[in-house]
């Protein structure tokens, strides 16, 4: 297997631009989970020029919603859920300076060209693998939206958050480059 | 004629859920040790060990094997000698249900109304249930916690009775190839043919739950599944669709006589994580 690169939150451009489709990274320091409602929410807090409930500077989204926490354990199961459904608000928070999101699957062209203008990366977490990725959430707390349940934000203190670069900040794009090598 | 109290239906279903969130199906879990073996990418190799690492530790904590532990169907299977007493089918399930989710920390994503207010029930219900009455005096219950990062990739198609096999094998391969990394590959096809064009899709659907590698009875749908599968596999996508020689780790078809103006063909698409858990009353 490759090397795994560190990298901790918040993210600086300078080791943005160091990030390549297909390294594996571990993640430490706090992350932020947002799904489909919350990111509705900001958008609808941008539209009107409102502040957002956290400071997205330099910080990731984890497109996830965990189950909830057994005794015990400081957080539930949590993976990936699919990203295109947040799609239609990213570039709005990539241009308030949001710098990584966490999620699976594809992304429109919209928000690859907003990732590679404000400088962002987008990582892929295995979907389905969410009790081996709650191992590396050591702290989780809901800190905005908690009415809306499992798609409340939630901050999760993470160490080791195990990645792929899905898609760099210069546009390359695993989901494209990957499949055909293997295509018969 | 046999009584059977609500209470052990509630109390079937609880079992059963929990069980399915919890624990993979050792079928499943062969399936993923033989993908591995077979894979031939790297980063496909290493997110398939990181899945049955995943599935592992959720069975041995008993912890959800992902977050999203599903819309709840129930496929029930009632004998019609069966006398239910003490209370009403449906409720039973739905309390069964929700008690599961709510005792046994499983997301509960379940919304009241699909397009205005979309207001998390909190519960996990309703279930979405399927009964059909049989000969007997038992209950028969399969569970499965549907995920809907898959359930949003799958699609159904009238086509037409020259159409045959050919384009049936396309519209399977085309929708997983469309579905690409979304639905959480490596994934197990359900394909339902014939019937209604509701039918086709519950068949589609009960075909996931089917154990993994026992192909249809009929061997020339059994050769279908065959070629199919190799097709999809053929495609590249890979695990998590990050490229690789596994896309889906099965694909089961169910049938059932049609019209002679139709041929219709569904395509329910299960993520990696197919949960399940089978009982009887």
């Amino acid at each position: 297997m490759k090397n795994i690169l560190k990298i901790s939150t918040p993210l600086y451009i300078k080791e943005i631009i160091n990030l390549k489709a297909g390294d594996f990274v571990n993640i430490t320091g706090n992350i932020y989970a947002a799904r489909d409602a919350a990111h509705r929410r900001f958008f609808e807090l941008i539209e009107k020029g409102k502040k957002l409930p956290i400071d997205l500077k330099g910080q990731i989204i984890f497109y996830a919603g965990p189950t909830p926490t057994k005794p015990g354990y400081p957080c539930g199961s949590v993976g990936p859920t699919t990203s295109y459904r947040m799609d239609p608000y990213t570039p709005s928070l990539l241009e308030i300076g949001l710098k990584g999101m966490i999620g699976k699957g594809l992304r429109s062209k919209e928000v690859v060209e907003s990732m590679k203008k404000n400088g962002a990366v987008y990582f892929a977490a295995v979907g389905g693998a969410a009790a081996l990725i709650a191992r590396s959430v050591k702290k989780s707390e809901i800190i905005a939206y908690k009415d809306l349940g499992a798609e409340a934000i939630y901050r999760f203190y993470v160490e080791d958050f195990p990645v792929i670069v899905a898609i760099d900040s210069t546009g390359n794009n695993l989901y494209e480059t990957e499949p055909p090598k293997y295509k018969k | 004629m046999r009584e059977i109290k609500a209470n052990q239906i509630k109390d079937k279903v609880k079992e059963l859920f929990l069980k399915a969130n919890y624990h993979m199906n050792q079928d499943l879990m062969i399936r993923l040790q033989e993908a591995l073996e077979q894979e031939t990418s790297p980063i496909g190799k290493s997110i398939l060990g990181m899945i049955i690492e995943n599935n592992k530790i959720a069975s041995r904590e008993e912890v959800p094997i992902c977050q999203d532990t599903g819309l709840a169907v129930v496929f029930v299977e009632v004998g019609q000698e069966v006398h239910l007493v003490d209370g009403d089918f449906t409720e039973a399930i739905n309390q069964g249900v929700k008690e599961a989710y709510q005792e046994g920390y499983l997301r509960k994503s379940v919304v009241n109304d699909p397009v205005f207010e979309r207001k998390n029930t909190k519960t996990n219900t309703p279930a979405i249930i399927y009964t059909d009455i049989i000969p007997g005096d038992k209950i028969k219950f399969s569970v499965m916690p549907k995920g809907f990062g898959s359930e949003n990739m799958s699609t159904i198609a009238m086509l037409k009775p020259a159409d045959g096999e050919k384009v049936i094998v396309d519209f399977v391969v085309e929708t997983v190839k469309k579905a690409g990394p979304n639905p959480c590959p490596p994934t197990i096809i359900g394909v339902g043919i014939g019937g209604t064009i509701d039918k086709a899709m519950v068949i589609a659907k009960k075909a996931i739950v089917r154990k993994i590698n026992q192909p249809n009875k009929n061997p020339k749908f059994a050769a279908l599944e065959k070629e199919i599968l190799t097709k999809i596999n053929n495609l590249g996508i890979g695990p998590a669709g990050l490229g690789g020689n596994i896309t889906s780790l099965a694909v089961h078809i169910d049938y059932l006589p049609t019209h002679i103006a139709g041929l219709p063909v569904a395509v329910n698409v299960c993520c990696h994580a197919a949960r399940h858990a089978e009982g009887i009353i």
